[in-house]
């Protein structure tokens, strides 16, 4: 197949290109999220991005928050956005990172006003970005103003053998193109490890993948209370004929295909290695990562399934594929490409990844995924330690 | 190219995961090595199910269960060529 080389995205101020155009209202805080989802529910075409954090958080977590709020703000599928946060000093600082690129960005704080003022202050400004957004049109965009964050879920042996390297496929084909990619999930590596550290481009690659492995593995070793054998695989991925963490992990290491990563990620961050393949240290759950990933600016996403994973993002659209015959039938309002004929050899990898490029430029272009039209809309904070 | 009951990823696994609905008890199956494209038969001991791994030789008590040719945990009850190969008779080597 003739790979295209564009897609039609929206032309960003910063020079990144977006396959949505979100409005989004940003709570700072727990607490500001009735205010947010008051002013979403006011001014049409905006989306409020509840979550369940972001008070008395300390040092590394709370700098994690941070770059979650400001990079889901920066981020390229989002036009503008309306930031409402407790206290002003903390909403100010998320504002001014995320005006940087460049986007129309204002900020409001409920602390002397109320929620009332404040979302009559908010809404006003919401409704004039909703219909600024509204006028931006699509533009053709090379193929490289993709950058593409991956992440499996509800895994089984199906996904092992033909989604993730579908996944793979889709990779080697397109980082030619000069494409960002991105595959995270720390944790399930582990039995993979080695193998995984040994496809870094360069030692520090290499070494910088150890030791956050290394990292994760001691934090697991100290808070087990037994082992993750109820957690790693879960019931789902046991059900699915996954025996071990082993077994999950190098199925998971399918989606990389032949690829080398060239640098490792703290979570959230944003790669400044150019193109490329890189790993975000993430959680495995996958809400937590693929808003990991999003705020580290990727702009559409992959996730393979095997048992029928339904995760959605509200920024990121979410392409979900699955090799299970039983869920492309059983589930299939969630499955956005079905490449389940690998298993029956009625298709082969090449032209399982011709199909999922195919599937995920036409979403790229403005289809909605099985996600966005269910209304998936998982938004999930990573939490590193208790608030103080 | 007919449809195969097993696929096995790498020529050294000793385990197959059956792609079809379900095996039957005794049932004659056809296995396809991705890796290098050939095919063996292996019969099924019992039924098993979609994405289940059944073992393509006899193992014993603290053998090594490989599936892309890499490790990917320890047996922990013997098994017999033909049957299921799961929780019940495999274990990490992790933690």
């Amino acid at each position: 197949m003739e790979i295209p080389k564009s897609f039609l995205g929206y032309k960003r101020e910063n020079g990144r290109s977006g396959t949505r155009n979100h409005v989004i209202i940003l709570p700072v805080d727990d607490i500001s999220n009735a205010c947010a989802e008051a002013v979403a529910n006011n001014i049409k075409g905006t989306i409020a991005l509840p979550h369940s954090y972001g008070r008395l958080q300390f040092g590394a977590d709370l700098e994690l928050h941070f770059r979650t709020m400001i990079g889901t703000g920066k981020n390229p599928n989002v036009a503008a956005v309306i930031v409402i946060g407790i206290e002003p000093k903390w909403t100010k600082r998320i504002v001014d990172e995320i005006a940087k690129t460049g986007k129309p960005v204002e900020g409001f704080h409920i602390e002397r006003t109320g929620d009332i003022g404040t979302i009559m202050k908010a809404s006003k400004k919401a409704q004039e970005f909703s219909q600024w957004a509204s006028e931006k049109q699509r533009e053709e965009c090379p193929l490289s103003d993709l950058w593409i964050s991956v992440k499996c879920g509800e895994s089984d042996t199906t996904s092992g053998l033909a989604s993730n390297p579908t996944v793979g496929n889709l990779m080697e084909k397109l980082e030619p193109f000069g494409v960002h990619l991105c595959f995270g999930e720390t944790s399930e590596l582990t039995g993979a490890e080695t193998v995984c550290a040994a496809r870094g481009a360069t030692p520090e690659a290499k070494d910088k993948f150890m030791k956050t492995w290394n990292a994760y593995n001691d934090f697991i070793l100290k808070e087990a209370t037994d082992d993750l054998s109820e957690s790693q695989p879960t019931a789902g991925n046991i059900a699915g004929g996954l025996t071990t963490i082993e077994e999950k992990a190098f199925g998971n290491f399918q989606k990389i295909g032949k690829l080398k990563f060239i640098d490792v990620l703290e979570p959230a961050e944003e790669p400044k290695k150019g193109k490329g393949l890189y790993f975000m240290d993430t959680s495995s759950a996958a809400a937590e990562c693929v808003t990991l990933q999003a705020a580290g600016g990727f702009n559409i996403h992959l996730f393979p399934t095997g048992q029928g994973n339904i995760i959605g993002n509200p920024i990121e659209p979410v392409v979900k594929l699955t090799a299970n015959p039983l869920t492309a039938k059983l589930m299939k309002e969630h499955v956005d490409c079905d490449v389940s004929k690998i298993l029956s050899r009625q298709m082969n990898l090449s032209q399982a990844g011709d199909e999922l490029i195919k599937t995920m430029l036409r979403v790229a272009n403005g289809r909605l995924t099985c996600a966005e039209a269910l209304g998936h809309k998982e938004f999930v904070m990573t939490k590193l330690y208790r608030s103080a | 190219m007919s449809q195969p009951d097993l696929i096995i990823h790498d020529e050294k696994d000793n385990v197959g995961v059956v792609v079809i609905e379900t095996t039957k008890k005794g049932q004659e199956c056809n296995a396809w090595i991705m890796e290098n494209d050939k095919t063996i038969n292996v019969n099924s001991t019992n039924a098993i199910p979609l994405g289940h791994k059944i073992a393509l030789k006899d193992l014993k008590e603290g053998d090594t269960i490989l599936k892309y040719g890499h490790d990917i945990g320890k047996v922990v009850k013997s098994i017999k060529k033909g049957e299921h190969v799961h929780v019940h008779n495999v274990k990490t080597k992790k933690w």
